[in-house]
């Protein structure tokens, strides 16, 4: 069964084509990893499924729905959560506030109910503040930073505030856009420990663009491998480290004919 | 020294005044403005009313400009559109109670009219679109004359409740300042909604607002419509305060003048707001009070250059603040008061 596919999804800027006739199929409940050289269009897929690139040919389906044409804010509400490469918190808030927005879609209060902050808008936050620090905060163990600003955190601390704020959203599908980027490596156990109690325990599926390929072979269950913007493999870990295409891709053709013979 | 706060449930700790002090202080203030008309005297009274008017309409920009980042330059003419909304009001037999609702709402739907084409535009390209709305607003101020009374101006007449008329500085004061109080509540309680973070959320990062599922239209949309409602009220208040509503009152230096107070002030922060109002509203004051001692110590002269002044100091305070202190006002109390609380440990 698969949560998110992809079909002949092409892309394309100016003279450059970003992804070319790429068909993915995530199964529902796994870790999936997208792993390619730099520029293999790897960014570029996660874009296009969160919404940011309208791909000139190609569907996307979402949980047995067509999403191709579906605004990136309304993929949100239907459950499709992501972090990115670069942390993009917002920095003019607290810890705490950046995590309250992931539960925005879950909250029914308007402007005028905002206003006043009496009866349903106050209770409805009551209730977020409360679902949050059981299911989000204390499971990340990021309790003693929540009144801090962002600016104030180290920079593995932000990249978990940024897992916090997209758990928060209680998504079918985690897209997680190099998660351990940049951590040394007691953060990245860490971040691979939190990526795997998600996945076993919440039972939400995961998608993950990652350069660490220690990371990749030991937590993903489905590897696809992109290169110039073509899926030249898939398969479990095992399999597709094996895969000459593979090996040619990410270190050249002679240096693959070498190790194949 | 303050160590910390002890809070033992969320709702508590999410509190807006949450201390027993700060709850003390906020009566004594409350009833320091229930006292002021009849302590202050008439000329306070009249500042008084001016500051909550300022405070209501800096407070619409602030929600627009400095939560969300959508920089207006005609704040002033969705004023003039709740100011003129009244006098139409007024002049259909509609109570006050109704009319300064209905002031801002007219000014919110304009709002909607003009936001709906420009809010697809960011950054300096709205802001020129709200430029543009500021000098097409003043033509039809000073062109329908039907129902604007076009440069002569539209008289306001006072409000009244059940044949009580609140004329005069004093009974104006009573309808402007708790209105004044609960509009700048009703701005701080926005950010403790999802309403709020939404907006915050856009100014910061626009890109991951959507990814969590914000509508960047709808929500811009909205912070426009309230920013817009905001300034209808307070310049409903305006006619009911000046009992007449001109075009000139709500041109281009008026809007300028709310953007130098939230800068002065704090770029989004309540506090700001009111700093902001307060500082800007004093200022004029005090130069007039310099220009009358320079008159008085023999420069004769003096009072000619009091407008030019003026708006010479408006100009160095924008780029001073912007340049040593863009956090503004509130930034510095902050500041101030951190240091009290740590001292004598830490300065």
């Amino acid at each position: 069964m698969h949560i998110l596919e992809a079909e002949g999804l092409t892309l394309r800027f100016g003279g450059i084509r970003a992804l070319a006739d790429v068909a993915v199929a995530v199964p529902k409940g796994g870790i999936t990893a997208i792993i390619g050289p730099n520029g293999a269009g790897k960014t570029s897929l996660f874009n296009a499924i969160s919404g940011f690139y309208r791909p000139e040919r190609g569907t996307l389906r979402f949980d047995g729905a067509d999403i191709t044409r579906v605004p990136a804010h309304a993929r949100a509400a239907l459950g499709l959560a992501r972090t990115f490469q670069n942390v993009s918190l917002f920095r003019g808030m607290t810890v705490l506030d950046n995590i309250k927005l992931g539960g925005h879609n879950r909250l029914r209060a308007g402007a005028l109910g905002a206003l006043w902050y009496l009866g349903r808008a106050a209770a409805e936050e009551a209730r977020l503040r409360a679902e949050i620090e059981r299911e989000v905060i204390d499971f990340l163990e990021i309790d003693h930073i929540r009144d801090l600003p962002i600016d104030a955190l180290a920079y593995g601390l932000q990249k978990r505030v940024e897992l916090a704020r997209a758990l928060a959203m209680q998504p079918k599908v985690l897209m997680l856009d190099e998660p351990v980027a940049g951590m040394n490596r007691e953060e990245t156990e860490d971040m691979a420990r939190f990526i795997l109690d998600v996945q076993e325990e919440r039972g939400i599926t995961v998608m993950l663009v990652e350069h660490d390929m220690g990371l990749v072979m030991d937590i993903s269950s489905h590897v696809v491998v992109l290169n110039f913007g073509q899926v030249i493999a898939s398969g479990t870990p095992a399999e597709v480290r094996r895969n000459p295409a593979v090996i040619a891709a990410y270190l050249g053709e002679r240096a693959a004919r070498r190790r194949v013979a | 020294m303050r160590i910390g706060d002890f809070h033992a449930s969320y709702r508590h700790d999410e509190a807006l005044f949450d201390t027993r002090a700060q709850r003390v202080w906020l009566g004594l203030l409350l009833a320091a403005l229930a006292a002021f008309p009849f302590v202050g005297g008439s000329y306070l009274t009249y500042l008084a009313c001016l500051l909550g008017i300022h405070l209501i309409a800096a407070a619409g920009l602030n929600v627009m400009t400095g939560y969300t980042g959508l920089i207006s330059l005609g704040h002033a003419a969705f004023m003039g559109v709740g100011c003129y909304a009244v006098a139409v009001a007024e002049r259909a037999g509609i109570p006050f109670f109704l009319a300064l609702p209905l002031a801002g709402a007219a000014s919110a739907a304009i709002g909607l009219v003009v936001g709906i084409p420009s809010l697809r535009i960011k950054g300096l390209y709205f802001a020129v679109a709200t430029l543009a709305a500021q000098f097409v607003l003043g033509f039809v101020f000073r062109e329908w004359e039907s129902v604007t009374g076009g440069v002569r101006g539209a008289n306001v007449p006072a409000a009244s409740l059940f044949g009580f008329e609140l004329a005069g500085d004093r009974r104006v004061y009573f309808l402007i300042a708790p209105l004044a109080v609960l509009m700048l509540l009703g701005a701080r309680n926005l950010f403790r909604t999802r309403v709020g973070r939404a907006f915050i959320a856009i100014r910061d990062r626009d890109i991951s607002a959507e990814v969590l599922g914000i509508s960047l239209f709808r929500y811009k949309l909205a912070a426009f419509a309230i920013g817009s409602f905001y300034a209808g009220v307070a310049g409903g208040l305006w006619g009911y305060f000046f009992r007449v509503a001109t075009p000139e009152l709500f041109g281009l230096p008026l809007s300028v003048f709310y953007l130098a107070a939230i800068i002065v002030g704090g770029l989004g922060s309540i506090l700001g707001t009111i700093l902001g109002a307060t500082f800007m509203t004093l200022i004029p004051e005090f130069l007039r009070a310099l220009v009358g001692w320079a008159e008085a110590f023999g420069l004769e002269q003096a009072g000619v250059y009091l407008a030019p002044l003026r708006q010479v100091v408006f100009g160095l305070l924008i780029v001073g603040f912007l340049v040593f202190e863009p956090h503004g006002l509130a930034e510095m109390w902050r500041r101030t008061r951190r240091f009290f609380h740590l001292w004598p440990f830490r300065t």
